[in-house]
């Protein structure tokens, strides 16, 4: 591409999030604060051991990351024309009105019930505190040191617990990631005739080529003093990229009421509990051991971490009725392993033919848009403690303890990345050719103008009357939520010293 | 079959009343983007036969960038635009409209320019009445009247066999073809299910598509020995402009961007209006002619039904002039966010998309008319979001119901009138179920 150089990656500047989630460091929290004293929150960022990217032989026993909101890079001074370089989305904020009817945070998910992050209360600070158990508040507390309080003023603190790789609901989880393409190797812009995994570095890390080969927009920044630090812009000559090595981070609390999930399941099972599952599992589109309920393939698919093969090698190609995997259930709709083409690997003519508007002729073919631009990046931990499905069908005891999950995701492009996700593949009551239902775990059974029901989930019967499940109550709650910036270490740099005197 | 025909009316706001129009339009709104369909002023919902209507203040900020070519911007008046989509003749709806609504419409009327309070009203809005240079309907002959009475159907049938849920799971598909045909004919005979039978296709509009269908490229073959001469010099003159066509992608001004958010997502469909002004000189002229006058072929004699090229969420869309050859607006009702549609645009349709709007001053730089453009993804999208207008007033008849949802329903109803099918016919038919 005119102007576009190739660039090795300097994974010391990259925050350590991007490469890692850390699996190992078992405790995390989450800080969220707003700026108390600018010079002392600067200080204090000066000085934050952050944790980079860079592969360590013995892997490190803490970890500290670092993001801002839009409002806590104003409140550290940060100009007004840097801060136009920034997305609409990251400046506009996830709770605002518009967005919430665009994310589903409709409701009791409603911005205006939230715990954290409503309105004119957005944290201005993220901070990331991982580390092994035994080192954790000692970790915590050597991090945050003794200017920590005139600095910041904490909105809340976030606990997360570790359920050893289940969500919540009992369901494996986060065994589907999508390799980013660090080594730059990946060829774009492209035709995907067939479904891969990787994706190309600039979908992920700003200042990089992304799916369409170009460079997402970012805060480019004439070089001065307090600029000087920051790396090139790989596409615009002569200037400053506050914006590369960094991304976007979206964190949303998502409340998981166990109970009334296994309960519900439990209920439409007439009180089997192994069909409960079952139906659980529809509504999942994976068992709760995390198989897929279509089979593995023998080709492999391109950027396939060889340890999830297992779980992971594996289309939708075979089950185009939905009759395995219901085209509604959450894995099928969140990633529906598709191409740029409704049909994989077709030759030339058809794809012109297709192109024109000739492809298949079946009411669902066609409908999902090519899933390599809407990827993201899982980095999310659980809270709460585990309940097994046995006890989830008791009565909760008074002043239970909620649950459920810290989801966070990394990307480069809000709107088209987690937005769209959460749009037109979660919250939307028509996708794929479906209508009434959302999805099945995260939906917010509101009515939408014209269709008062929104709370089905329906099995395609494979050439018989499809099954379908209705009056699915509302299982999760967002309860809180904002977009990040999450700045290389020099942007961070740059965030500590730019106006000072 | 019914066809399906548009209007548009444009005039100039009469300055010392835009406040007053603005106003007015904002009156028959419940709220940001959600119109009353019974409004006093225009109960829209009073007229079976409407699909999609609009009322727009033209409110183009981009005027100013043709200075990039040198040009100083002309100062246009501002304009009112009332757009509709109706079953069958235009203008007959327009009279059936005025019968019903004329105050309401001459009050709004009365805040453009030359309208008096004695101005034959009908005769005034076919005189200002600005045609479409293309126009693509989803489904050519499905009338509004059709569309309730085939979601009707569905909503039967979805009770039905969710009360019947017990027999019917497991059924053979052709089993429960049969007894879902019974079923109908029995709603029917009780009058609880209409589905009326198609009307006759209007001869006058028959002769005129088979004439429009044969005459298009029979003008290009007559023409042909001159196109191809000519065409050497048309691709050297095209290549030289796409190579230094400035581009004009200004990240759009957020509050801008958040006056148009504010009125989507309400339904399932949204409005969409952008307008610019064209490249100046008569190579963009004659190609965005050219393009729209293929595309507006091409939608009305070859694409399936139901498609634009690979799009299936675009219910009625159209490229108007506005005022003489300068300035163009496109209109569209599709269904999802903006982004979606923006994304299905690039990813399905680039090259139409190059084709018909790369002829746009600032649009992102193409090569050969069809490649790059709006592959530059951000640069397209705020380009597209700063061209976009607010529109003041949007109805929709179906609320809640998508181009696939019509689809759908249109689908089980072809189905249920076929009284025999294959096992793979009926398994694919249940399917829909």
């Amino acid at each position: 591409m005119g102007g576009v150089v190739m660039s090795e990656i300097e994974y010391a500047d990259v925050q350590g999030l991007l490469c890692f989630g850390y699996a190992h460091l078992t405790s995390a929290s989450y800080a969220l604060v707003r700026v108390r004293n600018v010079n002392a929150a600067k200080a204090w960022l000066r000085d934050a051991k952050l944790t980079s990217a860079v592969a360590q032989n013995a892997p490190p026993s803490t970890a500290l990351n670092i993001a801002f909101t839009a409002p806590g890079l104003r409140a550290l001074g940060i100009p007004e024309p840097v801060m136009a370089g920034f997305s609409h989305e990251f400046r506009g904020e996830m709770a605002e009105e518009s967005r919430s009817r665009q994310l589903g945070d409709l409701g009791s998910n409603a911005p205006s019930n939230w715990v954290w992050g409503s309105y004119g209360q957005e944290p201005h600070v993220l901070v990331m505190f991982f580390a092994k158990p035994e080192q954790f508040d000692s970790f915590v507390q050597n991090a945050k040191g003794n200017t920590w309080s005139d600095a910041f003023e904490e909105v809340t603190s976030l606990g997360t617990s570790n359920l050893d790789g289940d969500e919540p609901f009992h369901f494996r989880d986060g065994i589907s990631q999508p390799q980013i393409d660090w080594d730059q190797k990946r060829q774009t812009p492209c035709t995907q005739l067939e479904y891969t995994n990787i994706v190309a570095l600039g979908e992920f890390l700003l200042g990089y080529r992304n799916e369409y080969g170009k460079i997402t927009d970012r805060p480019l920044l004439k070089p001065d003093a307090a600029s000087a630090g920051l790396l090139d812009a790989l596409d615009a000559p002569g200037m400053k990229d506050l914006g590369r090595n960094g991304t976007y981070l979206i964190m949303r609390q998502l409340e998981q009421d166990v109970r009334s999930f296994w309960q519900f399941l439990y209920e439409q099972a007439s009180g089997n509990l192994a069909e409960a599952s079952q139906l659980g599992a529809k509504m999942v589109g994976r068992t709760e051991q995390g198989e897929p309920l279509v089979p593995i393939q023998d080709r492999p698919i391109p950027g396939m971490d060889p340890k999830t093969v297992k779980q992971n090698q594996f289309t939708y190609e075979s089950d185009a009725s939905g009759g395995r995997c219901p085209f509604g259930a959450h894995v099928r709709r969140t990633n529906p392993r598709n191409s740029d083409f409704p049909e994989q690997r077709l030759s030339a003519i058809r794809k012109l033919i297709t192109m024109m508007g000739f492809g298949p002729k079946g009411f669902y073919d066609d409908l999902t848009s090519s899933v390599r631009f809407h990827r993201i990046l899982r980095r999310g931990r659980e809270y709460g403690s585990e309940l097994s499905p046995d006890d989830a069908l008791q009565p909760a005891p008074p002043n239970e303890s909620p649950r459920g999950l810290h989801f966070i995701c990394l990307n480069a492009n809000i709107s088209r990345q987690f937005e769209f996700l959460q749009n037109a593949w979660i919250a939307s009551t028509k996708f794929s050719g479906l209508t009434g239902e959302s999805d099945p775990l995260l939906g917010n059974r509101e009515p939408i103008s014209g269709c008062p029901v929104t709370g089905n989930f329906t099995m395609p019967g494979g050439g018989s009357l499809p099954r379908r499940v209705s009056g699915l109550p509302q299982f999760v709650t967002v309860r809180g939520g904002a977009y990040f910036f999450l700045p290389s270490l020099r942007a961070l740099r740059y965030f500590a010293v730019v106006g000072n005197a | 079959m019914t066809p399906q025909s548009n209007f548009m009316v444009l005039a100039p706001i009469d300055p010392r009343r835009e406040m007053e129009l603005r106003q007015l339009l904002d009156s028959m709104n419940r709220g940001p983007g959600q119109v009353d369909p019974n409004n006093a002023l225009l109960p829209f919902a009073e007229f079976d036969t409407l699909h999609f209507a609009r009322f727009i203040i033209l409110d183009d900020k981009t005027t100013e960038d043709v200075r990039v070519y040198g040009l100083s911007p002309r100062s246009y008046p501002l304009y009112l635009a009332f757009l509709g989509d109706v079953d069958g003749d235009a203008n007959a709806f327009l009279g059936k409209l005025i019968k019903r609504t004329g105050k309401g419409l001459g009050r709004i009327f009365s805040c453009c320019e030359e309208f008096t309070s004695d101005t034959d009203l009908l005769a005034w809005m076919k005189q200002h009445h600005a045609p479409a240079i293309a126009a693509y309907v989803n489904w050519r002959g499905r009338t509004v009247r059709q569309i309730r009475e085939e979601n009707a159907l569905y909503d039967a049938l979805e009770n039905h066999t969710e009360q019947n849920a017990a027999t019917f799971q497991g059924l053979p598909p052709r089993e429960l073809h049969e007894k879902l045909r019974t079923f109908v004919s029995a709603e029917k005979s009780a009058g609880r299910l209409i589905l009326s039978p198609e009307n006759p296709t209007p001869l006058g509009w028959q002769i005129r598509n088979l004439l429009h269908m044969l005459g298009l490229p029979l003008l290009v073959l007559i023409a042909s020995p001159l196109l191809i001469l000519l065409a050497p010099f048309y691709i050297i003159a095209l290549r030289r402009l796409e190579k230094t066509d400035p581009e004009v992608c200004p990240t759009t001004d957020q509050k801008h961007s958040e006056d148009l958010s504010r009125i989507e997502d309400h339904d399932v469909t949204n409005q969409f209006s952008a307008m610019g002004s064209l490249k100046p000189g008569l190579v963009r002229l004659l190609t965005t002619i050219s393009v729209l006058k293929t595309v507006n072929y091409g939608a009305r004699h070859i694409t399936r039904r139901g498609h634009l090229g690979r799009i299936r969420s675009i219910h009625f869309a159209r490229w108007v002039f506005v005022a003489g050859r300068e300035r163009m607006i496109f209109c569209s009702n599709y269904d999802g966010s903006v982004e979606s549609y923006m994304d299905d645009f690039i990813n399905k349709t680039g090259f139409g998309l190059n084709a018909s709007f790369s002829n746009g001053v600032g649009y992102p730089r193409t090569n050969w008319l069809v490649r790059d453009g709006c592959i530059d993804e951000r640069n397209y999208k705020e380009y597209l979001r700063r061209h976009t207008l607010v529109t003041q007033v949007w109805y929709k008849a179906y609320p809640g119901l998508t181009a696939v949802d019509l689809e759908r329903n249109t689908r089980i109803r072809q189905g249920l009138e076929r009284s025999s099918m294959t096992n793979e016919q009926a398994g694919e038919w249940v399917a829909l179920l």
